[in-house]
This record gives structure tokens, C-alpha cells and sequence, in this order.
């Protein structure tokens, strides 16, 4: 086998504010943007100028990173040498209250995207947008949008208004596993609640720790629920909440699921075999242990090496340099992680002679530097 | 937990050596469901006033029902079929309790704490009221007829002023050795409002403990409700990360450095993971808390203490032992959860390698060194 070049399956393109997304609007749209005055739908997840939401070294001169395909292609792609990028847009669309307007916004940036990034850069792929207001107009832009081969995922955020187990949620499942979709949960809310189950926080710093345990719980959610029960083709990926947390999250749910199993009869399979067959987490932030000696024996308690996926969630400020890959990781599992664990996650980035409704693409032949640990 | 305990061999049972223990979760509770929610057990310890709005408006709390839990339960009371005393409500007969448990198990030092103390009740009056009784109830009806137990001092937390009040009445009083929070509250615990409870809790040379479950009002993930009893029971963990977060974030163990925190059913293992998060998210946001002046996991290792129940049952089983091993020996707290359904029987719940010290330090002499027991 060839080696295969790195998958970084979670990297940022900036919106550089609401107006670049409105030549991807109709007229009523486009008029109420202009006419409500409505600037921008950037976060507290990931505020501005925040030095979590760009590292330092990767801002252009007006503060912002990744605002174009060409310089995340050469800050994020060339340095790694990698072959694919997932695009996941972290844009509020799906915090706006009003059902129509998510929507819409929502359209118009899975567009953008296409026109302004997948287009220009043949190494891209992008997670598709929805409008997490409503599971219906959701499924919708699914339909719309997964045709397009170079949609590999569906992107929701980690905390919307009901758990993402719930079952008002699983047509977006069903929409999802019938396109050959993973469902990919991101770190990130639309403030419907606060953060934590105790109320909101005082500082960006708790909102941010908090991404760790707010996964554990829409992991919950889905498992209790019988998301992968029902849907038994469906894989979800978590990203940029960390990875260290799984073992202990498993061994506290597995016991609980031997105790109260009666509850939730439909969940047959005990919690680690379901996660190891279905779930996949994106590597950084890794939020592994100081001493690198102990990284494997964290991996030993996750118990699989094809759990996790190549991240280097650019822009966001992770590690320094090239160092995306932890120090401690034995360089096979460094490989299986850069290379084949996304091939086998997601099935469209095997199908990349047929990058758009059949056109075929050019420039997939580039290969990476080096796959071992930076 | 009533469950089949895989690799017991070449483990020698605590029991086995009639090592005496500590049991850092007991839960007592006042004899009869009485009118309104609380038990005329209490009636003593109630001035005219209260008694009378007890049997006119009952006491309710940020939930929806009148009386009971938000989530039902697995069985009856949460509490093992074999822990009903003839005629009361397991818990309620200091009689039963030494027979089934403290004498079998070799209990020297048994920490009580009470949950249905009016803890987290809507009118904050009648929380102080109650809690406050509950607090006489411990020492008239436990603590001064069993040398072996110690009461908590519950406190209407919410009310900071009222718990100061009820704490500093308690000070220095033998039958008492920690202050007891729930953990689900109106705001995260490192919020400036609760500060006075950790002067209070420095100044009485009380620890805090805080138990899992309360009436916050906040949904148990930052997505919303969660379906599933088995959600609420693993989401605890959750809502003890939160608020370790919170309460590290906000410098409360800068500004008290000597207070003790005992978190309490809520899990141990995933201490580790939480500390390398926040370690490493703090080393790149640390000019947001320039308060901080260590570590966040070195606040952890020097203020937080962990009980054991519901222990984490990994497999193999050694990597409990690392878990353990990350967050240090000296953290963890024995504890059964007597008398509810998952209870940890003391003679097989670590099931794990340990040498004497370790052995002794878990099952008596931390929790003799964190409640001040000679």
C-alpha cells in the first residue's frame, strides 16, 4: 500500500462577517440583512479575538485567520502535508432564534462555501451546515446539499435546545445515514442553556473546559436514546472536545447501564462496544497527560486504535508549530490516525474521483512530508 | 452495585482482615414521609411558624413535581430492597443500620448525609428552616447515640447569609464534621455569592462536602433535558466537573487555600482528564484569571478530595488503579452510599492491587485526615 496522505478532519474557515454571505441569499434575505442591520453571527464560543479562536502566528494583519482557501491551504494544508481537509464552519446560523432566518443563513453558507473554498482548493472537503432549529428544514439542506460529493458530514453543534439524543432529532439521522453522512458534533452551543448543568459561567476559560463534559453528556443522549440502535449505519464524530476524557466517561456509563439497563432496553450493547464500533473524536485539543510517557497508557484505556481521527482544528490555538501530533504517541498508531482511521470514518473521501456530481478532480496526488510526530 | 465482579482473584477482601473503614456517604433520613414533603421527625426541631407552612404549602423545589424526584428512580427510594427497617424508610432506624451495615463492615467513622434537608427548596426561608432542624435531628438522633457517626451540616446554600448563620452555630461542635452542599445549584459553586460559605467553612476548620444531585433548575447537560433516569445518574459527574471547574476558575482556592473540598458520588477517574484540560486550556488563556497563581491541577491536588461510590469499574481492572494513581491515593475517600441501590459493598468494590498503605490511606486514614478524626 502507497502511503496515504494525512486527513485533518477539522479545520476552520473564518466568515469574515454576514455580508460576504449575502451574494448566496435570495432578495427578502439579503434586504433583511441589510435593512435589520444584522452583522455578524460569530459566537462566544469562539470570540473574536480570543487567543484560542486563531493562533497568533496564523492572523493577517487585520486580526482575522482563515478567511480564504488559499492561506489555509498554505498555513494548514502544505506544512502537513496533507491531502484532505474537512471544513467545519463555526458560524452562529444555528443560534438565531428565528427558524426561517437559521435556515436560510444556513443555505447561504453551505453556498458559500462551496463557491469561495471547495472550489478553489481540490484538497478541501466541508461538513454540511444545518439550521438546528428545526430537524425538518435540517433535513432539508441535507437533501440539498449531499449530492455534492465533497459534503462528507453533517455538522451539528454540542448543545442545541434538546440533547441531540432526543427523538425530534433523528430525521437528521435518518437523512444522514441515508447520504452515507457521519454526523460530526462540534464543540460549541446556541446558548439556548447555559454551559454547564449548574448555570453560566464567569469566564471563557469554563466555557471552554466545559466542551469536555458537554460532549460526555450529548454522548449520553445519543446512546440512551437508541440513536445507534436505530440507525445502525451511522457514525458520529466528536471534535475539539478533547479525547482523554472517553475511558472514565465509559466506565462510569457502562456501570450505570448494568444497573438501569431495564430504562433503556433498546441500548443492547454495553456502551464501550457501541462507542468503539461508532465514535470517533478528532485529536486536538488532545488535553493529554504532562508526562508523555503516560499517553499510551491512555490510549491502552481507550481501548482501540481506530478511534481517533487527524486534527489539527486550524486556526484555533492547539500546539506550536507543526507539533499536532502528541508527544508519546507511538508513530504506527500516529499513522493509522493521520491516514487510514478518516478513510475509514468518512466513505466519500474514497470516492475522490468524483469529487462534484460525477466531474472528476485534479490534484490528489500530492504526498505529505512525513506522517511521524512532529 | 448489585453486579458480577470480574478478576477477584488474589484480592483479599477488606473485610477478610477486619480493617476498619470509613464510609464517607451514609444517608439517614427522618422516619415517615410526614405532611408536605417533610417528616413530622422533624417537628421538634421546627418552630410553630414553620410547622404550620409545612402542613399548609408543603415545600417544593425548582422541579416539576410535588413531591419525589425529577427523574423516577430504578426502585423505591433509590434504595436497596433489603435496606427497609419494619415500618420506616430505609435510613431511618439507627438500629437496623449498625445491624446491616456499620458492625458487619467494621464502620469506625461513618460521615452522614442527609438529601431531603430542604436543601435547594424554592423559598429560601423555609430552607434554612429546614436544614437547619435536619441539623438538629443528626445530632439528637444519630450522632449522640453512635459514636462512630458524624453529622454534615446541611445548609441552605443558596442563602448565603442563612448558611453562614447555621454553620457558625455549629462550629466547633464534635458531632459534626463537614459542611454538605448538593451539587446541581442556581449558579456554579465558584460564584462570588457562595464565598462566604467557604470563609464560614475555613473559619468553623470545616470541610465541604458536595454530594451529587439538587434543584438548580438547570437542565443536566448544556442542551437541554435529558430523557433518562440513567442520563441524570451518569450526568452527575458532569455536573461535579462544572463546578470544580467553576469554583478553580474563580481563585476560590486562592482566596481560601486551606478550605477542603470532598466531592461526593459523583466518580473519581475522570479527575485526571479534567486536569490535564484545564492545565493545558489555562496555559493559553491564563490572562483571563491572572488570579490564578498555580496550576488548576495543582488546586485540585492540594484542595479537592474524591469519594469513592459509584467506583468505576474499567476492564481490565488495573487501570482503575492508574486512574487513581493520576489523581493520588491520598485524594479518595472511601464510601457505600448505604442504604441506596448502588451501593459499593466494602469487601468488593476495589477490586484492584493495592499495598497496605494504600489500602489503609482509601478505606480510614484520608478520610481521618480531611474531617480532622484522631
Amino acid at each position: 500500500m502507497t502511503l496515504q496522505t494525512p486527513v485533518d478532519c477539522d479545520v476552520h474557515p473564518t466568515v469574515p462577517g454576514l455580508r460576504a454571505l449575502l451574494p448566496y441569499m435570495d432578495d427578502l434575505w439579503r434586504e433583511t440583512v441589510l435593512r435589520r442591520g444584522i452583522d455578524d453571527l460569530t459566537t462566544i464560543s469562539y470570540p473574536s479575538l480570543n487567543p484560542i479562536s486563531s493562533r497568533e502566528d496564523w492572523r493577517d494583519a487585520t486580526g482575522k485567520a482563515a478567511t480564504t482557501a488559499a492561506t489555509l491551504g498554505a498555513q494548514a494544508l502544505d506544512p502537513f502535508g496533507t491531502g484532505i481537509a474537512i471544513l467545519n464552519c463555526l458560524y452562529g446560523v444555528q443560534a438565531v432564534f428565528s427558524e426561517d432566518m437559521g435556515a436560510a443563513f444556513t443555505s447561504a453558507l453551505n453556498r458559500w462555501m462551496v463557491k469561495e473554498w471547495l472550489d478553489v482548493d481540490p484538497r478541501l472537503r466541508a461538513s454540511i451546515v444545518v439550521p438546528m432549529q428545526s430537524a425538518e428544514l435540517a433535513v432539508e439542506e441535507i437533501n440539498r446539499c449531499a449530492p455534492d460529493r465533497r459534503f462528507v458530514q453533517v455538522l451539528l453543534l454540542a448543545n442545541g435546545e434538546v440533547p441531540l439524543g432526543r427523538r425530534q432529532m433523528w430525521p437528521i439521522y435518518a437523512a444522514a445515514e441515508r447520504h452515507g453522512l457521519p454526523v460530526g458534533i462540534h464543540a460549541g452551543s446556541t446558548y439556548r442553556h447555559p454551559v454547564t448543568p449548574v448555570g453560566w459561567p464567569s469566564y471563557f476559560t469554563e466555557d471552554y473546559v466545559n466542551q469536555a463534559p458537554a460532549m460526555q453528556s450529548q454522548l449520553t443522549s445519543l446512546i440512551a436514546e437508541g440513536v445507534f440502535a436505530k440507525f445502525p449505519n451511522l457514525t458520529v464524530v466528536m471534535m475539539e472536545s478533547g479525547v482523554t476524557w472517553l475511558p472514565a466517561y465509559l466506565w462510569r456509563l457502562t456501570k450505570f447501564w448494568k444497573g438501569l439497563r431495564s430504562e433503556i432496553p433498546w441500548v443492547s450493547d454495553p456502551p464501550g462496544s457501541i462507542v468503539r464500533d461508532r465514535v470517533r473524536l478528532t485529536l486536538q485539543p488532545f488535553d493529554g497527560p504532562p508526562d508523555a510517557s503516560a499517553v499510551m497508557r491512555v490510549m491502552d484505556h481507550i481501548g482501540s486504535d481506530e478511534i481517533l481521527l487527524f486534527s489539527t482544528d486550524y486556526p484555533h490555538w492547539q500546539f506550536e508549530g507543526l507539533a499536532a501530533i502528541p508527544e508519546g504517541l507511538d508513530p504506527s498508531l500516529a499513522q493509522k490516525i493521520m491516514a487510514e482511521n478518516p478513510r475509514l470514518t468518512y466513505s466519500r473521501l474514497n470516492q475522490t474521483a468524483q469529487t462534484q456530481l460525477g466531474q472528476p478532480q485534479s490534484g490528489q496526488t500530492q504526498t505529505g512530508p512525513s506522517l511521524s510526530p512532529a | 452495585m448489585n453486579v458480577d465482579v470480574l478478576n477477584r482473584s488474589g484480592i483479599q477482601p477488606v473485610t477478610a482482615s477486619r480493617l476498619a473503614i470509613a464510609d464517607c456517604d451514609i444517608h439517614p433520613r427522618p422516619l415517615g414521609a410526614g405532611i408536605g414533603g417533610i417528616s413530622k421527625s422533624l417537628y421538634p426541631y421546627l418552630s410553630q411558624r414553620w410547622r404550620d407552612h409545612v402542613e399548609a404549602f408543603g415545600i417544593s423545589y425548582r422541579q416539576q413535581w410535588e413531591k419525589g424526584s425529577a427523574y423516577p428512580k430504578g426502585q423505591p427510594q433509590a434504595c436497596r430492597r433489603d435496606a427497609w427497617p419494619d415500618g420506616g424508610m430505609p435510613g431511618s432506624d439507627l438500629k437496623f443500620m449498625a445491624e446491616q451495615h456499620l458492625d458487619p463492615n467494621n464502620v469506625t467513622l461513618g460521615i452522614l448525609n442527609p438529601l431531603t434537608s430542604g436543601q435547594g427548596a424554592q423559598n429560601p426561608d423555609l430552607s434554612a428552616a429546614i436544614t437547619h432542624a435536619t441539623n438538629e435531628w443528626q445530632k439528637e438522633e444519630w450522632t449522640s447515640r453512635d459514636s462512630r457517626l458524624k453529622g454534615s451540616v446541611v445548609i441552605p446554600y443558596e442563602d448565603a447569609l442563612a448558611s453562614v448563620k447555621e454553620i457558625e452555630l455549629r462550629s466547633g461542635d464534635p458531632n459534626f464534621a463537614q459542611i454538605l452542599l448538593l451539587s446541581r445549584t442556581a449558579e456554579p459553586l465558584g460564584q462570588r455569592r457562595y464565598w462566604p460559605i467557604y470563609q464560614a467553612a475555613v473559619d468553623a476548620n470545616l470541610p465541604i462536602g458536595i454530594h451529587a444531585f439538587g434543584y438548580g433548575g438547570w437542565p443536566v447537560t448544556g442542551g437541554g433535558w435529558s430523557s433518562y433516569y440513567i442520563e441524570e445518574m451518569v450526568g452527575h459527574s458532569q455536573a461535579q466537573q462544572a463546578l470544580l471547574i467553576s469554583m478553580i476558575f474563580e481563585g476560590v482556592f486562592e482566596r481560601f487555600p486551606t478550605l477542603k473540598v470532598v466531592l461526593v458520588e459523583a466518580g473519581l477517574a475522570w479527575g485526571a482528564a479534567l486536569m490535564w484540560r484545564m492545565d493545558r486550556q489555562w496555559a493559553k488563556l491564563k490572562r483571563e484569571t491572572p488570579h490564578l497563581k498555580m496550576l488548576p491541577s495543582e488546586y485540585m491536588k492540594r484542595n479537592v478530595w474524591f469519594t469513592t461510590q459509584p467506583i468505576e469499574e474499567p476492564e481490565p481492572r488495573h487501570q482503575l488503579a492508574e486512574a487513581i494513581e493520576w489523581i493520588g491515593w491520598h485524594r479518595v475517600l472511601f464510601a457505600t452510599d448505604y442504604p441506596h441501590w448502588d451501593y459499593d459493598d466494602p469487601a468488593h468494590a476495589l477490586p484492584i492491587q493495592m499495598d497496605d498503605t494504600q489500602r489503609r490511606q482509601v478505606f480510614l486514614e484520608n478520610a481521618k485526615a480531611v474531617y480532622g478524626i484522631v
